[in-house]
């Protein structure tokens, strides 16, 4: 029971950061290697705001605002000079974002972990064991988030832009859509979600620089099994691998736990490279 | 209104435009004749900034916009209609419309007009308007294309073969729709493979050949006289 | 001709400049010139893949890692021989490589590069746990075995390690190009440029590729063995990403597709990182990340690419 619990809340957050992930290569076709360190950054800066003072839930803003700004400055700087070369090189182009980020995160605030104070410390009674609210609220809040984004895409102008530019990029701007400034937008949006996931599960991992590796591939797997570019394949995934990896978990060290989602990732691209949650192509 | 003066382009290495020149006067219909692979839609494609040209001038309006985005281009009042129509596919009827209808400048009033206008035009893609742009027949696809491009309100439409694989019937509301779009005061530049439609519903035409302008006459004159449609497209 | 005998001088006098280095350089310059080899022969072997068959390994460090549990195993159950180091670490490369060849190759672009991401990590994770066999995090310790052919054996001194090291690396890198100039290298660099192509001429695209990533994933052991010998342990953390990340590095800096370029990225890497540690001690990656992506943005051809073009005008 406490496992399928903690694999839905830490699904959640998996989807989340995922989502941001799929989306940036849905609209882009880029690979972003830097997104853990965009989910590590925002969970910095909120343990930055808390320090200073500020409550949880402005950290939780401060944090998505300002790595949404950094996205904006990275896409500017570095992706979109790379616009029509090869797709090797945004994923090189990204891959040393990540190296860069990394090590300035280490270099600012240091090789030891710092705790975000979780907002709720109560506990529930669950089938004789203690379960803490604040995990519910976590999964609670990716959801809201990732049905905002979904709202977002369906009947926001910039939604319909942001879907329009995703499946032709060409006939996009032929309609007047800004599609530069599209493609900045997705990296910001995704790297704020990052950011917001960052804050959230900061408080049941603490924030130090490996958070990022630590994410990234369980987040490239749940893409890939969700279907490159699939949003809502993405939160079956990540929800799908948690539970999974929660279960293991029961057998085996969490370490090897994550073998198995290895195993489903290589089995999804042996079978099905489009996706496991997408329905077959004609 | 709109002119293109001496545009050579390239694909990749292959030179596909030698200097084409041609022009466009406000609410004038004007076709582009020639066979397969002369370089029509290429030539669109410059116009609307999608192919970069590596000589020559596009000007609109007045203006040089050589080398100007393709969304600029859209705002500043140029349509394109490609050639296989392009509609966005998990988009609906809808939302589609919405790509060209969402822009700034575009209130509640006009939204509406523009709106009740099209779907004057084309009833059809009222009733199917929540329908995903994939789920549409070819007829309708086209009709929704031109749509879509009057969403912008575009002084011209760059119209590429519109009647391309469609039925009789259909063919026929295409016809009437450009005829509609002239009337509205609307420009259109027309590549198109069937020669008396084109020469049907435009004022002047130009024959395009290796990728230059050939011949240019008034379509009157063209409908009188087949001798020169014969040389250079051979029907 | 003329290019075809400059080309010998420029080879033979690199490799004159390598084999003088340890009679020459104070003893920690020395260690460096050779540590830069075995790495620059992983770069080499990762260029097979990224340079000339146009698929970019992010797991070239569980085919370094296995040839250097491998060669510890021959030396640590069995008995302290050379040759026997290398063959063992040589057949646990080979056997990783043959493994992953088969399920990566059928991918292309970037799931082939997460495929073998993820493999790499799966063998760091068995690595890692498996510790009556690997000893787990702490690694294993062995004594270097000496030098030697049947009936003269020799131990290692710094000078015969370089040029055990030296010779090896060199003689890699003649095979590798050969093997990039013959009609098999050939039809890589067709698959680089189009795959969908080279498979419709009727290359058997799938086993072109195996054999790609078997012979890239054998020279990395190869690269595994010779660190192995050299320092006399192996760890876990060579099984990890980060190598794998770095022979990118190597790649990109030095210039991908030429098998040297790589080497000299190598060489450029570790020089930066001893110039840059003085500055930014164990941040160096910070300015490293953004030479490596305004290489990335500015200078596609790697640093040799730009030298060649600078050198032609």
């Amino acid at each position: 029971m406490i496992q399928l619990l903690n694999g839905l809340v830490n699904g959640m957050i998996l989807a989340l950061v995922a989502s941001g992930l799929t989306l940036i290569f849905g609209i882009m076709d880029v690979v972003n290697f830097a997104h853990g360190e965009l989910y590590m950054l925002g969970a910095y800066v909120g343990t930055t705001v808390l320090a200073a003072g500020g409550s949880f839930w402005l950290a939780l803003g401060v944090a998505s605002v300002t790595i949404f700004c950094l996205g904006a400055a990275i896409q500017l700087v570095t992706l979109r000079p790379l616009l029509g070369r090869d797709p090797l090189a945004t994923i090189l182009a990204t891959f040393g974002l990540s190296l860069v980020l990394q090590n300035y995160a280490l270099w600012q605030y240091g090789p030891v972990a710092r705790k975000i104070q979780e907002p709720f410390t109560g506990h529930f009674r669950i089938f004789q064991l203690e379960y803490p609210w604040y995990r519910i609220i976590i999964a609670v809040l990716s959801a809201a988030i990732m049905l905002a984004l979904w709202l977002f895409l369906k009947r926001a102008t910039w939604g319909i832009w942001i879907r329009a530019t995703a499946q032709d990029r060409t006939m996009a701007a032929a309609m007047g859509i800004p599609v530069p400034l599209v493609h900045t937008a997705v990296f910001s949006l995704g790297g704020a979600m990052a950011a917001a996931s960052g804050v959230l599960y900061g408080p049941l991992v603490g924030v130090d620089q490996t958070l990022g590796p630590g994410i990234i591939l369980r987040a490239f797997i749940v893409v890939v099994v969700g279907g490159m570019g699939n949003l809502g394949g993405s939160v079956l995934a990540a929800v799908f691998i948690s539970l999974l990896e929660s279960f293991a978990s029961l057998w085996m060290s969490p370490a090897q736990a994550v073998i198995v989602s290895f195993v489903l990732l290589i089995v999804t691209l042996l079978f099905r490279p489009t996706g496991l949650f997408v329905p077959t192509p004609k | 209104m709109l002119a293109a003066r001496d545009v050579h382009a390239f694909y990749g290495k292959s030179h596909i435009l030698h200097g084409v020149s041609l022009e466009v006067r406000a609410g004038e219909v004007v076709g582009l004749l020639g066979r397969n692979g002369v370089g029509k839609s290429t030539t669109l494609k410059t116009i609307m900034g999608l192919v970069r040209p590596a000589r020559g001038a596009i000007v609109f309006d007045g203006r040089d916009v050589t080398g100007v985005a393709t969304h600029r281009l859209a705002r500043l009042g140029l349509a394109w209609v490609p050639e296989d129509r392009r509609i966005f596919p998990s988009l609906s009827v809808w939302e589609n419309l919405r790509t060209g209808l969402d822009r700034a400048g575009v209130g509640h009033a006009k939204r509406a007009d523009l709106l009740e206008k099209v779907f004057r035009y084309f009833p059809l893609l009222a009733e199917r308007r929540y329908q995903a742009g994939r789920t549409l027949s070819g007829g309708e696809q086209q009709m929704l294309a031109i749509a879509r491009a009057m969403m912008l309100e575009p002084k011209i439409i760059l119209l590429d073969e519109p009647t391309e694989g469609l039925m009789p019937r259909m063919v026929g509301q295409i016809r009437e729709i450009i005829e509609t779009l002239r009337q509205d005061g609307v420009a259109i530049l027309l590549v198109e493979q069937s020669v008396p439609l084109t020469l049907a519903v435009s004022a002047r035409v130009y024959i395009m050949e290796k990728g230059v302008v050939r011949h240019e006459a008034p379509a009157p004159a063209l409908r009188a006289d087949d001798a020169v449609i014969r040389r250079y497209l051979g029907v | 001709m003329a290019r075809r005998s400059g080309y010998w001088i420029g080879f033979f006098l690199v490799l004159g400049a390598l084999g003088a280095a340890p009679l020459v350089l104070p003893e920690f310059w020395r260690r460096f010139v050779t540590e830069i080899l075995i790495w620059g022969l992983l770069a080499m072997s990762s260029d097979i893949l990224i340079g000339y068959t146009g698929v970019v390994s992010f797991g070239h460090s569980a085919f370094f890692g296995l040839g250097m549990y491998g060669a510890a195993f021959g030396l640590l159950r069995f008995r302290p021989n050379l040759w026997l180091a290398l063959a063992f670490g040589l057949l646990a490369a080979a056997t990783v490589a043959a493994f992953v060849a088969y399920f990566s190759t059928r991918l292309r672009d970037i799931y082939f590069s997460i495929c073998t991401l993820v493999f790499s990590q799966i063998f760091y994770v068995i690595i890692f746990t498996w510790t009556e066999v690997t000893g787990g995090e702490n690694g294993l310790v062995f004594r270097q075995p000496p030098l030697s052919v049947p009936g003269w054996q020799r131990a290692f001194t710094p000078a015969t390690l370089h040029w055990f090291v030296l010779s090896i690396v060199t003689l890699t890198y003649l095979a590798l190009r050969q093997v990039t100039r013959s009609p098999f290298g050939m039809v890589l660099q067709a698959i680089r440029e189009n795959e969908s192509r080279t498979m419709a001429i009727g290359y058997d695209v799938k086993r072109y590729k195996i054999v790609a990533v078997m012979l890239s994933g054998l020279c990395a052991g190869l690269a595994g063995i010779l660190y192995a010998v050299q320092n006399r342990f192996v760890a876990p953390n060579f099984v990890f990403f980060d190598v794998s990340g770095e022979v990118v590095i190597f790649n990109v800096l030095g210039g991908m597709g030429t098998l040297v370029g790589p080497v000299l990225g190598a060489a450029v890497f570790f020089l930066l990182r001893e110039g840059l540690s003085r500055y930014f001690t164990e941040y160096y990656l910070i300015p490293v990340g953004m030479i490596f992506m305004l290489t990335v943005i500015f200078l596609p051809q790697g640093l040799l690419g730009f030298l060649r073009r600078q050198l032609n005008q």
